[in-house]
């Protein structure tokens, strides 16, 4: 997988599992930064299964949340699955409140994530 | 400028740069965590802060080097007030599609001005769109605590 500075990208099986490496994904560059380097998951590395896994994020704004919307559309456009994980309290309610609970497959933590894709 | 023991008080005009406002917005947290703001309120307030503060610097002034953004917060214990103001041409905030209608639910903007309302206890924009004030009140967790222990002991 390509070096990245957001986000570390590993592989189980198929499945490309990523972690973030801000704790408050908020700095306008940042938040570009990643959506390109999320993006290449699929452009560029050709996975179709992404999981995200938010453990030690503690913030993030809604220009994060739109590049999340952003590559959920890059993965159901390659035929795959986007699944989200171990999302904080505050930051699930976010998810809530915006009602984008509707459109990402949330999954409390990564065992449970992994075990809905299959693995 | 500052009174540590009742509250905080912060007054200033800053550029439009994002570097500037998130340093602005740290001081911000600084000040609420002195005054005891934690959890979720905290949280909402920080993200109706930067949703504000990315609203007035990037969609208000344009990130231009000739316009700045005005700031006012006043946070006690009790009560969190934020008033942000940018020198842009204003917006009607009722104007902007609710995200979470179902043909918006993907659309990738106004998702900041419905957090905003969502997560403060009063939220106001001025007639021409580019001033908001927001007010954040403190959950009474202890009072309904304490209606749930009285409850408690009844049954």
């Amino acid at each position: 997988m390509s070096d990245r500075r957001r986000m570390v990208v590993s592989k189980v099986g198929d499945l490309a599992v990523v972690k973030f490496s801000d704790r408050k994904i908020v700095d306008s560059a940042n938040i570009e930064e990643m959506g390109e380097e999320m993006f290449s998951i699929v452009d560029k590395d050709k996975c179709k299964d992404v999981l995200l896994n938010f453990e030690g994020v503690e913030f993030m704004s809604s220009a994060a949340l739109n590049k999340l919307i952003l590559m959920d559309k890059r993965v159901k456009g390659a035929q795959g699955k986007l699944r989200l994980c171990n999302l904080r309290a505050e930051i699930m309610e976010v998810f809530t409140i915006t009602r984008l609970n509707r459109v990402f497959d949330i999954k409390k933590t990564e065992a449970d994530a992994l075990k809905a894709f299959g693995l | 400028m500052s009174k540590p023991a009742l509250g905080w008080c912060y007054q200033e005009r800053i550029p439009s740069d994002l570097d500037v406002g998130h340093a602005t917005i740290e001081r911000l947290i600084a000040a609420l965590e002195v005054n005891h703001w934690e959890g979720r309120d905290l949280f909402h307030i920080q993200l109706a802060i930067e949703e504000a503060m990315v609203n007035a610097i990037t969609h208000g002034n344009k990130q231009s080097e000739d316009k700045v953004v005005e700031v006012e917060f006043r946070v006690d214990p009790q009560t969190t007030y934020l008033r942000i103001k940018d020198q842009g041409a204003g917006f009607d905030p009722d104007a902007v599609p609710d995200p979470r209608d179902d043909d918006h639910l993907e659309c990738t903007n106004g998702r900041g001005v419905m957090l905003i309302r969502e997560l403060m206890s009063e939220v106001h924009y001025n007639e021409r769109g580019n001033e908001v004030t927001m007010i954040k009140r403190r959950e009474k967790a202890s009072e309904s605590d304490a209606e749930h222990d009285s409850d408690s002991e009844e049954s």
